[in-house]
């Protein structure tokens, strides 16, 4: 593992570059846990100021130190995201590996699915649910929503792969030796996909990062909850542009581009290392 | 040919399904929901007023027979269906009485038009531009478009439209920021509406391409840069085939299949993303009134909207499907 990591680091400057900037979106998430005030409380400081010693980012319109409102943000956002991966990841493998190894209807029946959720557009669907559910529709609810709608994509790279695992000998060997179908598919083929799993991390919760934004920014989350979409949603309510808290805005977009560009080149990193043809070659091979 | 019917009727099957699918759904989602449509409408327009006691009962009464939820699920299922064949979802709130699939339908020319637009500008000049960048890999211009495109890509669609909005509405102002035309021009086929129409769709259209660009640039150049290495293109180099023509008819033929079935897969990721740029640029599109029917508790309005955009995205990526055989012929002998 500290070797993948390792050569990762020294032949892939995407990877580099996106370890880093990832890193330091994480250390500011993570310092959210040392903040002196509750982030959900407002007017606790001097509305309005501008990014100075004391206030590193400035003040926001509604009296929050936007340090560490932005800190908390991400950190919230951040869970979400991988809680996200963590459930979609489940799913697909469980889609995948069973469509692969076991085949025929069961795969066609399988595949029907998801081809369903592959069409059907998401965003329609996530506005759809706050409507019904309004103020119930908590962070722990969404990400269980989007879970269920960001498994098609990788369920079907990973059914591709245990295709081509289902022949192989080792295979046969275990299933002559007694296994259960079960105990195949999580002791000898997980292990063959879980490169797949890591690549497709990184893509999940740049999807489902970018949904919860786009859903909060429109006020169609939990908007008393910080993350990065309720930032800019507070921000857009008080307009901040317009009257001139220009930091409210620049701030909190520049430290998302940084996670989503890490994310972004940590998933297309990855990616490449697993197509061991452009892993050679940028080796040089 | 009788392989290409048999291919389009599986897909035309397999559209019917998903259609069939997503709208059972969205109904379902609406009607299991614990909130009363009726309660919720009631509790939007008594909020604000003096009714007596008698006037909110008769509302009430009035309510629930218009969404007809005093019935039993599954006659309300099959009443749903039944209405839909005819394109009826029952009068809009926000603009009563309008029955909500006019209103869809107004908007819809717009969210199509636009994403037609930047979904084939993304798509011929993404795919373009990374063929080449893959076929000739130590091109300085082109390498430097590509970091460009892999910092662009990941952004979300609301911060870039967001950012084009701050740039062209407060910095430098020089283009419309909000609508789908100018309110001093009559509506129809003369130069003035045209050119305005076309000067309102520069920024949300701009902002898609912006975010939907780099996906295919970057694809199409990973894709390029390994069919580069297929005896197939030494061969054709060799035999001294003009370079145009390996990279037009051999190079991005091939690479252009696997592209195609990525266009099926990533249109409602698109649509999504139109959605929201609508919202931002308060662009008359599906998007924008999707969320104007959400904030004004509009029932019919957001089922309405729903299924038109489950139908409309299945129906797109059933027509991106059917063009595949065209451009790869070993799928109509399948």
């Amino acid at each position: 593992m500290f070797a993948v990591f390792r050569d990762l680091v020294r032949y892939n400057i995407e990877f580099a570059i996106g370890v880093t900037l990832v890193g330091f979106i994480l250390i500011f998430a993570a310092a959210s846990y040392f903040a002196p005030t509750d982030p959900n409380l407002i007017y606790v400081v001097i509305p309005d100021q501008p990014p100075s010693a004391q206030y590193w980012f400035g003040t926001n319109s509604r009296g929050q130190d936007l340090f560490w409102q932005l800190s908390t943000a991400f950190r919230n956002s951040v869970i979400f995201g991988v809680t996200v991966a963590v459930l979609s990841r489940i799913i697909s493998l469980a889609v995948g590996l069973t469509s692969g190894y076991v085949g025929g209807w069961v795969d066609r029946g399988l595949m029907l699915v998801n081809d369903i959720f592959v069409a059907v557009p998401i965003f329609p669907v996530l506005v759809l649910f706050y409507f019904v559910l309004r103020s119930d529709l908590n962070s722990w609810t969404l990400a269980l929503i989007m879970a269920c709608f960001g498994w098609p994509f990788d369920a079907r790279l990973i059914r591709s792969v245990a295709l081509g695992l289902r022949h192989r000998e080792f295979t046969r060997h275990a299933v002559f030796a007694g296994m259960s179908t079960p105990k195949i598919l999580l002791q000898e083929h997980l292990p063959y996909v879980m490169p797949i799993v890591f690549s497709t991390f990184m893509a999940n919760m740049l999807w489902s990062i970018g949904l919860e934004v786009t859903l909060a920014v429109l006020g169609f989350t939990n908007i008393n909850q910080a993350t990065i979409g309720t930032v800019l949603y507070w921000a857009n309510s008080h307009s901040a542009m317009v009257v001139g808290v220009w930091w409210w805005i620049l701030i909190p977009v520049i430290f998302i581009v940084i996670l989503f560009v890490g994310l972004f080149l940590l998933a297309v990193s990855l990616n490449e290392y697993i197509d061991p043809r452009s892993r050679l070659r940028r080796m040089g091979a | 040919m009788q392989g290409y019917f048999w291919f389009a009727a599986k897909r035309a099957a397999q559209l019917f399904a998903v259609v069939f699918c997503g709208i059972s759904a969205t109904f379902m989602v609406t009607h299991l929901s614990p909130i009363s449509p009726v309660e919720s409408a009631l509790g939007r327009m008594t909020a604000r007023s003096n009714f007596a006691p008698e006037a909110v009962e008769s509302m009430r009464a009035a309510l629930t027979e218009m969404y007809g939820v005093n019935e039993p699920l599954i006659n309300q299922y099959f009443n749903f269906w039944a209405r839909l064949v005819h394109g009826d979802l029952g009068p809009s709130l926000i603009a009563f009485p309008t029955p909500a699939m006019e209103l869809v339908m107004r908007a819809l020319p717009w969210t199509v038009c636009l994403l037609l637009t930047s979904i084939l500008i993304t798509f011929v000049v993404g795919n373009v531009m990374g063929a080449l960048a893959g076929y000739n890999q130590n091109n300085r211009f082109l390498k430097a478009f590509g970091v460009v495109a892999m910092g662009i890509q990941p952004i979300p669609y609301y911060i870039v439209a967001f950012i084009l909005l701050v740039v062209f509405g407060f910095i430098w102002p020089v283009l419309p920021i909000s609508g789908g035309f100018a309110m001093n021009v009559t509506p129809g086929w003369n130069l003035a509406y045209i050119g305005s129409v076309l000067q309102h769709a520069i920024l949300p259209a701009s902002s898609l391409v912006l975010v939907g660009f780099g996906s295919w640039f970057l694809g199409m150049r990973a894709l390029v840069s390994n069919i580069v290495t297929e005896d197939y293109v030494t061969y054709a180099e060799l035999a001294g085939v003009k370079r145009r023509t390996i990279v037009g008819s051999y190079v991005i033929r091939n690479a252009a299949v696997p592209q195609l079935t990525a266009l099926a897969m990533t249109l409602g990721g698109v649509f999504s993303g139109t959605v929201i740029t609508e919202q931002v640029f308060n662009y008359p599109g599906l998007g924008s009134l999707l969320v104007d029917a959400v904030n004004g508790g509009d029932f019919s309005l957001v089922l309405a909207v729903s299924t038109v955009s489950v139908a409309a995205v299945a129906t797109a990526i059933f027509i991106v499907d059917l063009l595949h055989p065209l451009l790869d012929p070993r799928v109509r002998t399948d």
